[in-house]
């Protein structure tokens, strides 16, 4: 289809090469890289204002309109998504990759039974209508674990709950079979009980279909949970990367050591305080020269003010954006 | 205390008959229209001289003129009944055309953004800045009057105000997830407005609509009453009203019954405006 020479099958999936993004100006994502290998879960975390959406959503070509990509390349199975228009990129999402939202029951059309709204993304790209698309819509929302689900489908979203809403959400999003899923903050809204049904799902399509997952989330929680690989963002970089065992069993950098505490443990001291990250995030146009975690940093030096580059740290998986790793580790 | 109640109160009220009662008035007058032939006592044109200026209920040669007869002896309630099928004809096209291209070029506007924004909207300023029966007085000056002529022309100059409205809703409605989703899902502008946008907003343009059927009713009278809607013969509320007006005070009846039936048309389609209106604000209820 694409000009490009077939991939090998072991090539990443997704790389996105050097992605800057501006709004008004201003830097919210800067020489943001990444590489997701097939059938893996790469996550994405970050305070909110951390340039994790952004990245997410500039892979398809979905910016805000105030917002601007201003340098980077993002190639999908060796295609350059950059390069297409509007008219090629439209055909690329929902059918090579899609996107699920954090807020289900908002991001499904009031007034379309939930069983339409999964056939959409059928008959926008493998041209199905009518009964065959219903057909293959009720296969799907059986699959997302949607109790009798032909009936089901006839319904509007208001008659579901939230969890069932993002069952459904997921269903559309998976029901061409996209080779990336793009999950912003897939479980943010849904309480907890609901939130381990579908993270389970989501374990389970994995498992199933070696579904490739670009996971967006605040929560470490869920990172644990689903996650093979970690990218932690902070100002609009990446500022670590690894392994989800060995980053969150010795982080390198210092933001994420300090994200990490900031996680309330049950089996802390009684009178501990719940901890916390000293001073706010800069907004976008106020980052400091060289490393943008300077101004919150206890570690901060001199030589912060020169941008650390993404280095390998402690093994050859794992990468840092920080000159004081080693004094990092004695952090927190 | 009354206040807070009665939205309560009304609900479960059963029927509505805000909504029933004006519906059924006007679900009549379109029925007399559409049976005018075989309702119409008389016919609409057929003149008798002898018989000019006469008050209701007058007997002439085994005719019964129930309301009376105009100027040139023409049985005033034939005339009416034929009348309503001009003024609802002028009102449901025009509504429909203008509400066709208002909507359309609102929803564009509204989700598009950018210069389709700016030349829409501007263009809808202009419209609005001009009173509308100023407007169509001045085009139908020019096209000629005639029936065809004032329904263009009533579209021509009223679609600003569906436009104003969907422009505002698709902006709501644009910044919904779910829009942005079916975007994200590969669906493009055209399938997007008329699968996600449109349904949501059809409720509005439905209140607007119904809220213009009344003034396009008006304005078709008004034009008619001008000399520049439909040409005699034929038979307008407008036009009769314009007529009866020279006669008012020897034969009151030609000029009191077309402005009834204008007052009940408009009244019944603006109460029904009203009530959609109410059902469709969230804060109404």
């Amino acid at each position: 289809m694409s000009a490009a020479s077939p991939p090998a099958a072991d090539a990443p999936l997704l790389v996105v090469d050097d992605l800057a993004v501006t709004i008004n100006g201003a830097s919210v994502v800067d020489g943001v890289s990444l590489s997701l290998r097939r059938g893996r879960v790469l996550a994405l975390v970050g305070e909110s204002g951390c340039g994790k959406s952004l990245t997410a959503l500039s892979i398809l070509g979905l910016l805000p309109k105030a917002a601007r990509r201003v340098r980077g390349r993002v190639t999908l199975d060796g295609q350059d998504l950059t390069a297409l228009d509007e008219r090629a990129l439209a055909r690329v999402r929902g059918d090579q990759a899609s996107v699920i939202f954090q807020e289900p029951v908002a991001s499904l059309n009031p007034l379309m039974r939930v069983g339409d709204q999964v056939a959409e993304a059928l008959r926008l790209h493998r041209g199905l209508t009518g009964e065959e698309a219903r057909r293959e819509a009720v296969a799907m929302l059986t699959r997302v674990g949607i109790p009798d689900a032909e009936r089901r489908a006839e319904a509007y979203p208001f008659e579901l709950s939230g969890g069932m809403c993002q069952r459904v959400m997921i269903a559309a999003a998976l029901v061409c079979q996209p080779k990336l899923l793009i999950a912003d903050e897939p479980t943010t809204a849904l309480d907890v009980t609901v939130q381990a049904q579908i993270l389970g799902l989501m374990h389970g399509l994995r498992a199933e279909a070696g579904a490739t997952i670009l996971l967006i989330t605040h929560d470490m929680g869920v990172v644990a949970e689903m996650a093979d690989d970690v990218a932690v963002m902070y100002g609009g970089r990446i500022v670590e990367s690894g392994p989800v065992e060995e980053l969150f069993a010795d982080p390198a950098h210092p933001y994420t050591r300090l994200l990490l505490a900031t996680i309330p443990r049950l089996d802390g001291r009684r009178k501990e305080h719940l901890r916390t990250i000293e001073g706010v995030v800069p907004t976008a146009d106020q980052w400091p020269d060289g490393c943008r975690f300077r101004s919150r940093c206890p570690l901060a030096a001199d030589i912060c003010s020169r941008t650390p580059p993404l280095e390998p740290v402690r093994s050859a998986v794992r990468r840092a954006a920080c000159w004081r790793t080693a004094e990092a580790a004695a952090l927190a | 205390m009354s206040a807070v109640s009665q939205p309560l109160a009304r609900r479960r009220a059963g029927p509505r008959w805000s909504l029933w009662a004006p519906a059924a008035l006007l679900a009549l007058l379109v029925v007399i229209a559409l049976a005018a032939p075989w309702l119409a006592p008389y016919s609409p044109t057929q003149q008798n001289l002898l018989a000019r200026l006469k008050p209701p209920g007058f007997v002439s040669r085994g005719v019964t003129y129930w309301l009376g007869s105009d100027e040139l002896g023409r049985d005033l309630l034939s005339r009416l009944i034929h009348g309503a099928r001009i003024s609802l004809l002028v009102a449901f096209s025009s509504v429909i055309l203008s509400g066709l291209v208002g909507t359309t070029l609102g929803m564009m506007a509204g989700y598009l953004r950018g210069p389709v924004e700016t030349v829409v909207m501007r263009v809808v300023d202009i419209f609005l800045s001009v009173p509308a029966i100023l407007l169509a007085i001045i085009t139908v000056a020019v096209l000629g009057p005639g029936l065809i002529n004032v329904i263009v022309v009533l579209a021509l100059t009223r679609w600003p105000r569906y436009a104003r409205v969907a422009y505002g809703q698709t902006l709501g409605v644009s910044n919904m997830p779910y829009v942005r989703l079916a975007a994200f899902m590969g669906a493009r502008a055209p399938r997007i407005l008329w699968r996600h946008v449109l349904p949501n907003i059809i409720g509005a343009m439905t209140v607007v609509a119904t809220l213009e059927f009344g003034l396009m009713v008006l304005f078709e009278a008004g034009l008619s009453f001008l000399g520049l809607g439909v040409q005699p013969p034929t038979a307008s509320w407008g036009a009769m009203l314009s007529t009866g007006r020279n006669y008012l005070a020897t034969a009151w009846w030609i000029a009191t019954f077309p402005g009834l039936c204008l007052f009940v048309l408009v009244l019944a389609v603006n109460l029904i405006g009203d009530d959609l209106r109410d059902r469709f604000d969230p804060r109404a209820s």
